[in-house]
Formats: structure tokens, sequence, C-alpha cells
């Protein structure tokens, strides 16, 4: 039956675009021809924003980057500064840091499974996950007093300490996660109506997914076990025994498999951390303003979504001149086309999903 | 004419139409409230619970809210069409509670008092036949909308539901083997002389059926003509106040239809459980119509259960479903009905 190609507009407002991403979709019928992502919807102008505040202003206004993962905003920005200071932070400080950036790791990783199951219409999960998420949420509010933009990280370490009561919360939400994420995977993992939307589709080879410079997740699905934690760490990284979870079917289901694995390499880090939480400072001694001395640095952690970087350009004075971002939604949602080409319509929202974008992120 | 006739002849029926106009009205109420408090529970949440004893009156509240919302026809819609569908979808899930039966007939001194309005030979048919009329509002909706999100949300619904329809009607004729009727009351008052509800004799033919009938009331995880992730709200995204209403209502409907043809056909109707069951003796002076309401109660209970559960199916998949494995199954199933029904 020859039937029309039709051009379909998915957002910028539509349920499951992940907030105001716009598809330009070509479908013949269900099949999908070709698909546009148009962005820019929620652009702010972050980075020249960022060219007329000082250091210590920006760091909070990372937090609206990725609004799933405050903290790891803070942290790869705070250390590409830091790398230009050459400053050394106290050993406290660096572990308190990678409890924090974990446990947002944790809940970014809860939030996707939740909007993930949601897009494929399984729409308890997203309350079960959040139920979790919760926890982790109610743990950096006593900790910072923020909840979703928390600003935990600062410049030359942490804000706080990490007193005894925050850390009896921490042991009691990670003793508590594994069985909640256990029920989870109870309704998804051996489901065949999960199975059907998820095994098998959008699939990207490991050889695409490098030449797209796909990170995170989605790349260690394709059988790449590329993780900046392990391969060049940071933050003393390299004191933690943890597993990089790596998936070869490069599709969406592995894509949750890798995730949920590392929900489980989360915990195991920052039980080790708090196991062995050194005595000592957590900041380290810096003038309120610093300025920084002239030159150039790029830096890039492991965040939840993938490899998140910084390049900061600085003239000597307080403020950077440049600020460049690199993003893992921005890389990620390239491949949006290439995985979804020949898929059905109902596949997209399944496959973006499994992305993991944020436009917070995307259109900065 | 005199009083007695004017009340048994006039009075009574219009009473009864009356009736079968507010109990699917009343049964889509609970179905509502039920099915938010529920998926509210399973999900650890309240639900709503405010407006009323533990918000039994939030339907109502929702109806009201719809009832003075702006009535949009945009322009480009074939305002006809576009007008009619909704009262389609309702007119012919309505119409086809006036066959099924709610209980058993009593007598009120020496007037007998049926619960059905039409005692019609065809019950079944008709009530499958009117079932699949609603298809048609569901199409000229999404047609008429001239709008993309609702022509695919209606033509995934007319492949879905007629789909659907086949193993349906293939698994409703191995009732009719053993029931040699197709009418609805005769249906369950051979049930009651073969001791035995068909659901017990039929398994099969129950599961195929009720499978289907989730598929053709479009609820999860069959609910791809509205899947709100994809198509925002399929073939009624264009419609808003009463028409949405109407269309919202006759989903419910269609649920306790479908829910009551799997409670007649299968599971005995208004017949009370264990029969011959001494020391349950007691059970017989609840009222045929309790046991009805109850057994329709569960099935209702189970299409919320489900849609807490599942994910929901992609298109190819709920096709490849019914081509695949129901239809040559409910084949298979009748075929050996058949063959035993000579054989014994």
């Amino acid at each position: 039956m020859a039937f029309k190609e039709i051009e379909l507009n998915m957002g910028p407002q539509h349920p499951s675009t992940h907030g105001v991403l716009r598809l330009k979709l070509r479908v013949d019928n269900e099949v999908v021809l070709g698909i546009e992502p148009v962005i820019g919807y929620l652009h702010r102008g972050m980075e020249k924003l960022w060219e007329n505040l000082t250091y210590t202003q920006i760091v909070p206004l990372t937090d609206r980057l990725d609004y799933l993962a405050a903290v790891s905003n803070n942290f790869a920005f705070v250390l590409a500064v830091e790398k230009l200071m050459g400053l050394e932070i106290p050993q406290r400080g660096q572990y308190i840091r990678v409890i924090l950036a974990e446990l947002q790791r944790l809940a970014s990783h809860l939030a996707w499974v939740g909007f993930m199951a949601n897009d494929v219409g399984a729409m308890s999960v997203l309350l079960y996950s959040f139920e979790i998420r919760e926890d982790i949420l109610d743990i950096f509010e006593s900790y910072a007093g923020g909840r979703l933009t928390v600003h935990g990280i600062r410049l030359g370490g942490v804000p706080f300490d990490l007193d005894g009561e925050i850390i009896a919360m921490i042991r009691k939400a990670l003793a508590d996660i594994p069985r909640k994420v256990r029920d989870i995977e109870g309704l998804l993992n051996e489901n065949r109506i999960w199975k059907h939307r998820t095994e098998g589709v959008g699939i990207i080879s490991a050889e695409q997914a490098l030449e797209l410079g796909l990170t995170g997740p989605a790349l260690r699905a394709s059988g790449i076990p590329w993780d900046m934690r392990k391969d060049v760490p940071y933050s003393s990284y390299q004191d933690f025994v943890f597993d990089v979870p790596v998936q070869s079917g490069s599709d969406v289901d592995d894509r949750y498999l890798v995730r949920m694995e590392e929900i489980r390499q989360s915990i195991r880090i920052v039980t080790q951390a708090l196991d062995r939480l050194p005595p000592g400072e957590f900041l380290a001694k810096i003038p309120r303003s610093p300025k920084i001395p002239p030159g150039e640095v790029f830096h890039s952690i492991e965040a939840p979504k993938g490899e998140l970087g910084f390049y900061i350009k600085s003239n000597g004075t307080d403020k950077p001149e440049r600020v460049k971002m690199k993003s893992p939604s921005f890389i990620n949602l390239q491949s949006l086309e290439l995985m979804c080409k020949g898929n059905l319509f109902s596949d997209v929202v399944g496959i973006l999903g499994s992305l993991d974008i944020v436009l917070g992120e995307i259109d900065k | 004419m005199t009083g007695k006739t004017l009340i048994f002849e006039f009075l009574i029926p219009v009473l009864k139409i009356i009736a079968v106009i507010l109990y699917p009205m009343l049964m889509v109420i609970v179905m509502i409230w039920l099915e938010r408090r529920v998926v509210a529970w399973i999900q650890g949440r309240i639900g709503p619970n405010r407006v009323g004893f533990q918000g039994v009156l939030q339907p109502i509240a929702d109806a009201l809210k719809l009832f003075f919302k702006e009535d949009i026809i945009q322009k480009n819609a074939d305002k006809f069409l576009f007008n009619i569908a909704p009262v389609l979808v309702m007119f012919s899930t309505l119409l086809a509670f006036c066959f099924v039966p709610l209980g058993e007939s009593f007598k009120i001194g020496t007037y007998t008092l049926n619960l059905w309005i039409a005692d019609s030979p065809v019950g079944l048919l008709l009530v499958l036949g009117l079932s699949s009329i609603g298809v048609f509002g569901i199409i000229f909706g999404g047609w008429a909308s001239n709008s993309k999100y609702p022509l695919m949300g209606a033509l995934r619904s007319v492949v879905q539901i007629l789909s659907y329809e086949i193993p349906i009607g293939l698994t409703v004729l191995t009732v009719v083997f053993f029931s040699r009727s197709i009418d609805l009351i005769e249906i369950v008052n051979r049930q009651f002389q073969a001791k035995i509800w068909f659901g017990f004799m039929l398994p099969v033919s129950f599961l195929v059926f009720w499978i289907s009938g989730i598929a053709e009331t479009n609820r999860a995880p069959f609910d791809l003509p509205e899947a709100e992730s994809e198509l925002v709200a399929g073939y009624h995204t264009e419609y808003s106040g009463m028409k949405f209403a109407f269309f919202y209502i006759a989903e419910y409907a269609h649920m306790v239809l479908v829910s009551s043809l799997v409670v007649i056909l299968f599971f005995g109707g208004w017949l009370q459980p264990f029969p011959n069951v001494a020391f349950l003796s007691f059970l017989r002076w609840i009222p045929g119509f309790i046991w009805y309401l109850i057994k329709i109660m569960f099935f209702l209970y189970l299409y919320v259960w489900l849609r807490a559960t599942l994910p929901r199916y992609r298109f190819d998949v709920l096709i490849k479903l019914v081509w695949k494995w129901l239809i040559p199954l409910s084949l298979v199933n009748l075929l050996a009905v058949a063959f035993l029904q000579y054989i014994l």
C-alpha cells in the first residue's frame, strides 16, 4: 500500500521528549525514514554568561546544566579550574566529592530508569524509582540544603564535612537500594513486552559509536569499556575497587542493563569511600575570589550521562575569558537518527529515552 | 387504561431504560475512582481522597470540570464527522447494554421483573456488532481531526480492533457450541443446567477472549492507539470538553461491557458459585445481581492491575501476537471443541 510520507513534528511540547526537544520526523505510516532533532528551546546563553562572572559565581550556575546530576556538573567545572590553578585538594575533600558524585550518579540513573520505563508504557516503575531517588535527595538536602540543584562541590574541596548523622543516612539508604532496585528489575528484566520493546532496537555499532563520539553508558553498551573513572582517574578514583559494566548488544536493553549494573558499582564505591574516609581538612585554603593564572585547560569527568568536560581559557583575572562545555547529552543525541532509521515510530521514544538526554545540558 | 397496566406497560419500561443508561455511567464512575485509587496504591501513592469519602466524588468533579471546558473545533476539521464521532462511540456502547442481562428475573406479586431490556434471540451477535460500530467513531474522530497524531492513532486502532475481532468471533463460537444459543440469557441458563461454567470447560477460549477483549477496548498493555508517550492522546488528541469526556466515558463503559461479556459467557453471569456445596448454601441468599457485580468488578480490577504493571506493546508485535498466536490458537481450539462435541 502506498502511503504518503508525512512529516511529523514531535515536540517541543510532547510527553516523552524529556523537556523541550523538538524532533522533525519523516515517517512512512509507522516506519521512521528520517529524524532531525531541533534544539535550542532551553538556551540560556550559559557559556557567554560565565564570561562575566567570577569562577566562584559560575559553580552554582553549572547546577542548571544537567539538572538531574547537579553535583557532577560542579565536579567537572571545579576540577578544570583547579587543574589550571595547580591546586592540591585535601584527601578527605576528594573522598567526599567521590561520595557525592556517586550518589548523584545513583539519583540520575534511577530517574532515568523511571523515565525510560514510562516511555515504553510501564508507568509504575517511575514511582518506584523516584521513591529510591527520594532517599538520595534527602541526603543531599541534609548535606547542602538543596535537592535538585545541590551545589555540593566548591572550589578547593567541599563546603561541609560529612558528619556522623549524614553518614548514617547514606549507609541506611545504600542498604535499602539493592533490594528496591531488584524490585524494579523484577518488573522489567524478564518481561516479554519490555524485551520486545528494547532488544535489537536502536543498535549502534562500536565503530559508529566511536566515530560519533558517544560516551557514557551508551558507549559501554556497545562493547567499549571506556570509563573516565577507570582510564583517566581523577579525585582519587584509583583508590576504589569497582567494575566497568560492559554489554555487547548495543541496543536499548543493553543500555538499560549497563545502567542498572552501574547503580550497584556506585554503591560499592560509596561504601568503600565511607569506610576509608580519611581524617583532616576537606577544603583547601583559597581566596574568596581566586585569580586564575593565564592559560588554557580541558578536564573531563565521567558524569552519569557520559564524558562531561570543560575547556577554560583564563586571562589571569578572576573571570574566565572563554568557557566551552563538552556536554555528553549533546553528543549522544547526534546518534539518534542513526539508531532510529528504519525502526518503528514507537521505538523513537524508547531510543531517545535510552540515550538519557537532559535538555538543560544540550541547550546550555 | 387501568393504573396497573400503566405501571407495568409504561412506567417500568421507562424506568428500565433510564436504569440502563445510568448503570454504565455509575459503573464508569466507580471504575474511574477504582482505577485511580488502585493504581495509586500499587505505586505507593495515595491518590484522590479529598472530594467526598475517600475521593469517590472525584470522577464527578472531573466530569463537571470537563462540562465547563471550552469546546474547540479546529479550523481544518471536518465538522460533521468530528462532532458525530464521540456520539457514535458513546451510542454504540450504551446501546449494547440493552442486551446485557443484569440478573435473573424475579417476581413482584404477579408481575415478573426482568433485569434486561431486550431479550433478543441473537443478543450476543448484537452486542458484538454494536461494539464494532464503535470503531467507526474512532476512525471518524481521528480522521476528521485533520491532524497527524490523531490520524496515526486512528489507523492503529482500526488495524488493532479489526484484527482482534477475529479471535473474539472464533472463541465465542465455542461457547455457542455448548449453549446451542446466541441468546445471552439462554447462555447463562445453560451454564446453570450444565452445572459448570463454560470458563472452566473452555479455558483456552476464555483466555483468548479476554486478551482480545482487552485489546478491543484499547487498554494497557494494548493501548497503542492512545499511547501517551508516542501519540500524545491518540485519536482524541484534538477533542476537548464534553466530546473528550464522551470518548473517555465510552472507553470505560466498553471495559464494563467486555467484563460483562466475559462473566456471562464464561463465568455464569449471575449464578452463584458452588451451588452444590452444602455448607455454602447460605450464599443462595445473595441476589444474582450482586454475584454478577462481584464478578464484573474482579475483571475490571484485573484491567487496572495490568495497566499498573505492564509496559506497552509495540505495533508490529501486537499484530504478530494476534495473527501468529491468538488466531491460530482460537482456530485449533474451535476445531478441538467441535470435535469433542461431536464425539460426546
